[in-house]
């Protein structure tokens, strides 16, 4: 708590010293640098390095087409990458104003929400971790591991996804989905529970948390916060409400807000936002509707391997989707998307001139505003406190630094 | 596709600034001239009817041989939470051009402009902290303009002394 804190009396010479922590710290995840200026315990200046992790996302896109891309956009948030494809992918259809059938939404819409799971709970597992709390850690990450494994035999990777595709998605979920994860969302509630009891009312987690990295309202703004950093400060705004996508119109679902503005309610409001996203899952598979996935149009989505491989017919529009000069090519102009991932709000900002490939393609990281603020919250506090504040911000690496 | 509210808003309030204007696939979009972005910015900000109080994305894109007015253009995303609406905002640059810096109206504006300014060597005039952000210091070119080649390598740098931070 800030009056309990030693405050360095000015009558002592205190020197300054440099400390660097990161780039190969384990609670930096290896890859952000911060240069702090520390008298005593006490942090007076703070400057973040990044850019460790830059492996030229937009360059890439740009040399691959607009079918190709989709495979970069799973190392952006490695740890919900189906929802970056998905952000993608809309951005594409957005800009050929082409509309996925509805099943094919409400299985994208399904993704995404288990892929918001996965995220929040391991930001919340490596946090708490880092805290010292290594039993939430060993839950959350059983917790996740059992989305995994389903999207696993779903999909057929466990972190590079590449699940969706111009005018749909790969495949069309098997008939056991709905089964396996109405068991494993049972799992996940108990987990909740658990996680609860050890964390939201555990004394050394509350004094660790509370009332550390403060950031306000305004400054939320004014850095251009999104998702749960946005919402711990009060602020109402979820891509899925303001601007719905997907089927997140027909879904009952709640935005949680907090207000205090601290490490705890970012802790907590992701706790929140779990249950939120298990009902979502609940109701998609519920309201599943039946139908093809993928938009019909043979000019736009790619066949099925089973065709290609199985038919002239197919082998011809996947040649003529992929081969040599030929692929999708919408009409020259630009269109930013936006949709709300596991961090806040991931915005495509797409340029066609009517090539085979992006002329541009770049994404809006959705943690790189927490991680600009970073030295705001973490000056005048404690070396002690870099930790909880490093850790509730959920900065993902990949998508920092693309 | 919607109707367009924010355009006709701010062809009433800037008249002749407002260059071209489009709302492709329902994004409304304007182009304005550089030495009007402070002007305009500020008034997106903070007018009653507009209140874009989010910065959300700022890029620039490099027209090379596509035989556009300028090279560059620098390319801004505002959304009001207020009114639930976004914008585009460009404005177009040659190389070497500044484009006045936004850092002071929104604090998220500074990393995305050293972002930027690495990235296609656009000159952000008055930026509080001109430094490199996912680049080293010592990294020649500008990687996303269209005439630096994708498979370009560059040499090992020399290790830093103890005391010289990046």
């Amino acid at each position: 708590m800030s009056e309990e804190r030693y405050i360095p009396r000015n009558d002592l010479n205190i020197e300054t010293m440099q400390i660097n922590l990161g780039p190969s710290h384990p609670t930096t995840h290896g890859i952000i640098q911060m240069d702090l200026q520390v008298a005593g315990e006490d942090i007076i200046e703070a400057d973040v390095i990044i850019g460790y992790l830059h492996r030229g996302f937009e360059k890439m896109c740009e040399a691959h087409n607009w079918n190709q891309a989709v495979i970069y956009t799973d190392r952006l948030n490695y740890v919900s990458p189906l929802i970056n494809n998905v952000g993608y992918h809309l951005a594409v259809e957005k800009l050929m104003d082409i509309e996925v059938p509805s099943r094919g939404q409400y299985v994208r819409m399904v993704l995404s929400e288990i892929m918001r799971i996965c995220d929040h709970q391991t930001a919340l597992a490596a946090a708490a971790m880092e805290l010292g709390g290594f039993t939430p850690f060993l839950y959350l990450m059983k917790g996740r591991e059992l989305w995994w494994e389903l999207l696993e035999r779903v999909v057929g990777a466990r972190v590079t996804t590449s699940f969706t595709r111009i005018g749909g998605m790969v495949a069309d979920l098997p008939d056991w989905f709905a089964a396996a994860a109405e068991d494993i969302l049972l799992e996940t509630a108990n987990i909740n529970r658990e996680v609860h009891t050890l964390l939201t009312r555990n004394r050394i987690f509350i004094d660790r948390t509370r009332g550390v990295g403060y950031i306000s309202p305004e400054d939320a703004i004014s850095y251009g916060f999104t998702g749960p950093m946005l919402r711990s400060c009060g602020i109402e705004y979820d891509v899925r409400v303001a601007a719905p996508y997907l089927a997140y119109n027909d879904i009952d679902f709640e935005i949680p807000i907090l207000t205090n503005c601290d490490v705890y309610d970012r802790f907590y409001i992701r706790l929140l936002e779990i249950d939120q996203s298990c009902r979502i899952i609940k109701q998609g598979l519920a309201k599943l509707p039946q139908g093809p996935v993928n938009h019909l149009d043979k000019n736009i989505s790619l066949p099925p391997k089973s065709e290609v491989y199985g038919s002239i017919e197919g082998l011809m529009a996947h040649f003529k989707l992929l081969m040599n000069d030929n692929g999708v090519r919408p009409e020259a102009g630009e269109v930013y998307h936006a949709i709300e991932a596991a961090n806040g709000e991931l915005g495509y900002y797409l340029v066609s001139t009517g090539e085979l490939c992006p002329h541009k393609c770049r994404v809006r990281p959705t943690c790189m505003p927490f991680t600009q603020a970073l030295p705001q919250m973490i000056k005048q506090g404690m070396i002690a406190d870099v930790v909880p504040c490093f850790g509730s911000i959920n900065m993902i690496g990949g998508e920092l630094d693309r | 596709m919607s109707e367009l509210l924010t355009i006709p808003l701010l062809q009433e309030l800037f008249g002749e600034t407002i260059l071209e204007s489009h709302a492709h696939r329902g994004d409304e979009t304007v182009i304005i001239p550089p030495q009007s972005l402070e002007e305009v910015a500020t008034r997106l900000q903070q007018d009653e009817r507009l209140r874009f109080e989010f910065l959300m994305d700022l890029t620039a894109v490099d027209y090379l041989h596509l035989d556009r007015p300028k090279r560059f253009e620098v390319v801004y995303h505002f959304y009001s939470l207020t009114h639930n609406r976004r914008l585009r905002v460009k404005v177009r640059v040659d190389d070497g051009e500044p484009v006045p810096t936004l850092a002071l109206l929104w604090k998220t504006a500074d990393w995305f402009e050293r972002e930027t300014a690495e990235m296609y060597g656009i000159k952000f005039a008055g930026h509080p902290d001109p430094r490199p952000l996912l680049l080293y210091p010592e990294f020649k070119g500008y990687p996303l303009r269209k005439d630096y080649d994708q498979r370009a390598s560059h040499p090992l740098v020399e290790s830093r002394r103890k005391g010289e931070s990046a």
